[in-house]
């Protein structure tokens, strides 16, 4: 802590004060915030370069959770002040009352649940056994959208990783395909969810939503393995070939982990797309899912509840490019 | 004298931006010794490469003819090739890449490892048998790309400029370490270099290549006793030949740079 650090800290100190005292929050909070925001980014700023080596990390981690935190904070103090109209921004607090009541209301009309009420899974399946232990996971919000999710990305990345590789690897059916694909890849995918309804038997059961984002899962994947397999310096391929790597060979040791970093690229980009699709579908055709939840409150004006299915989506959203994060270390371990 | 490698008038034309064509190899024949190293020297861009991929039947000549001789073992591979560019893959550990070859012609696990080792050792990597390329030099990975190549025991091996993107240390040293692997085993090497002092330094015979088309300008032969170390630079016959060689390849370079737009520069 060097003098200029703590000069800063008790200006900022005395400006919340001043804005407290002599009530100026209400008016002029707009010029309240900016100055204590700046403030605070200059101490901040000042703290980091004066504090020792071995606090660097500590000192790292503790602002990009202290900033948020801070933003929350703000917004809590705006709402609470009915600066904004608390109730299109309702405080932060409030939202996470409404997640809460999410969380443990159980929707006896339409059977779903938030979370699917996971604690009381074991006394259901002790007494009413796997049927009813089961109807605990069909019920979830977040359940049904993250399946929805996952069976499409599966159902189009594998052939989409197929379709890939060979149009890297061959160049006939690259110049045949390559206009399709980029006219088809720059087509919004929402746009044929129609289309998909029509050609599903149940244009209001699962399928049509599920390939949806297959579809869209699938183009991205497949240009970018495609691109991945036309990247790989050719040098290497010589290299396997003077090694006496027959093709199967070559493909399993030099094509597919030289086009993986290129892949993955492709897999998060489609896992991000997954997840807007899902939840765009959502909001206009379906019964369950979060983006149902999010869309059905906005449209009743509970709006902390709208707030707080929004914060599920985010949370779906890191909890996904993680796991994917996971899964490519695991992959590629000499990235 | 048993001929290893036989290229015959090999011709290599390669189609120009413009429609036309660019010849990179002109009537070039060689004849390499069982056990022989040849070094090969010749202006950037004169088509050293362009020969040394013919010769590893990584690339076609236009006409001509090479052949390599099989050995008395029909299983071992003809040749292998240590790249300019390194080209071990980023993907694999150092064992991984040093077993690479073996493992491509089904050699079992255990056998091959325990072969990789042994490499992995002799090039002194011992330590870092388990690392990936990115986690070590540029040195140490011309090693593993040497040791990938010796752990195959090709009938000839053949290298691109391997030491050329090395720092002028790290290559006195790996010359000293490829001299000592080479007096123990005695391949047959092809072995391509921009250095003169390297060429003589190793090879029992340098071939001067000209520029545009590549042919062969001139043929020395090193007769500096063997086995040879540093010290070998000190004698006068390794100072008159390096000279001799230079007063050749000058004319070359200088006629290879006049001609505008045709060189690319190399790296
Ligand atoms: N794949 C290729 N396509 C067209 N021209 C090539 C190709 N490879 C090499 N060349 C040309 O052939 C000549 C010889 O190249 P290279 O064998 O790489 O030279 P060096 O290895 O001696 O520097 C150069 O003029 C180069 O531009
Ligand atoms: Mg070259």
């Amino acid at each position: 802590m060097t003098r200029n650090t703590l000069l800063i800290a008790l200006t900022l100190i005395a400006w919340n004060l001043l804005f407290f005292i002599a009530g100026w929050w209400q008016p002029l909070w707009w010029l309240g915030l900016g100055v204590g925001f700046a403030l605070f980014i200059w101490l901040a700023d000042e703290a980091g370069k004066t504090a020792p080596l071995r606090y660097q990390r500590t000192y790292e981690v503790g602002l990009a959770v202290a900033f948020p935190v801070l933003l929350l904070l703000a917004w809590e103090l705006i709402a609470r002040n009915e600066i904004l109209n608390p109730r299109w921004f309702p405080p932060p607090t409030r939202i996470a009352a409404a997640l809460w009541d999410l969380t443990i209301h159980y929707d006896t009309f339409n059977k779903t649940s938030m979370f699917g009420r996971p604690w009381l899974f074991p006394q259901t399946l002790a007494a009413e056994g796997w049927p009813a232990a089961w109807s605990l996971f069909t019920e979830s919000h977040v359940l049904t959208t993250l399946w929805r999710v996952f069976a499409g990305f599966i159902i189009g990345v594998i052939p989409g990783i197929f379709v890939g590789m060979i149009m890297g690897m061959n160049r006939t059916v690259r110049t045949m395909l390559d206009g399709v694909m980029s006219a088809i890849y720059v087509l919004p995918k929402i746009a044929i969810f129609p289309i998909m309804m029509l050609v599903f038997a149940n244009p209001f059961g699962e399928g049509p939503k599920i390939a949806v984002v297959a579809i869209s899962a699938f183009f991205l994947v497949a240009i970018n393995t495609m691109a991945g397999v036309r990247d790989i310096d050719p040098v290497y391929i010589q290299a396997g070939r003077n090694y006496g790597a027959n093709r199967l060979q070559l493909f399993r040791h030099v094509i597919l982990p030289g086009a993986l970093p290129v892949i993955f690229a492709g897999l998060r980009l489609a896992l991000g797309t997954a997840l807007i699709v899902i939840v765009a579908i959502e909001f206009v055709r379906a019964r369950k899912g979060v983006g149902f939840v999010t869309f059905y409150y906005w449209e009743v004006l509970v709006t902390e509840k709208m707030y707080a299915g929004l914060f599920v989506v985010m949370a779906l959203g890191v909890l996904l490019t993680f796991s994917l994060q996971w899964l490519e270390r695991r992959i590629m371990p000499w990235r | 004298m048993d001929a290893k490698i036989t290229a015959r008038q090999v011709y290599k034309r390669y189609p120009s931006v413009d429609g036309g064509e660019i010849t990179a190899l002109e009537d070039f024949s060689l004849d390499v010794a069982d056990g022989e190293f040849v070094c090969i020297v010749g202006p950037s861009g004169c088509g050293k490469s362009t020969f040394l991929r013919i010769l590893a039947g990584l690339d076609t000549a236009s006409a001509g003819s090479v052949t390599i001789t099989p050995g008395a073992d029909p299983r071992k591979p003809l040749n292998n090739v240590v790249f300019q560019e390194y080209a071990i893959f980023p993907w694999k550990t150092v064992l991984d890449n040093v077993a690479f070859g073996l493992e491509m012609r089904g050699v079992g696990k255990a056998e091959r490892e325990a072969t990789a080792r042994e490499w992995i050792e002799r090039v002194g990597l011992t330590k870092f048998a388990g690392y990936y390329p990115h986690q070590i030099s540029g040195g140490m990975k011309q090693r593993v790309s040497i040791a990938r190549a010796l752990a195959n025991d090709p009938e000839v091996l053949l290298m691109d400029e391997p030491l050329g993107a090395l720092d002028a240390q790290t290559r006195k040293v790996l010359q000293q370490e490829f001299m000592r692997i080479w007096e123990e085993t005695r391949k047959t090497v092809v072995y391509i270099t921009h250095s003169i002092d390297e060429a003589v330094l190793l090879g029992d015979r340098v071939i001067l290549m000209t520029a545009h088309p590549g042919r062969t300008k001139a043929v020395f032969a090193v007769d500096i006793p063997r086995p040879r170390s540093v010290e070998s630079t000190a004698l006068p016959a390794f100072s008159d030949l390096t000279y001799r060689i230079w007063q050749e390849l000058e004319g070359e370079v200088v006629r290879a740079m006049g001609e505008e737009g045709q060189i690319k520069i190399e790296e």
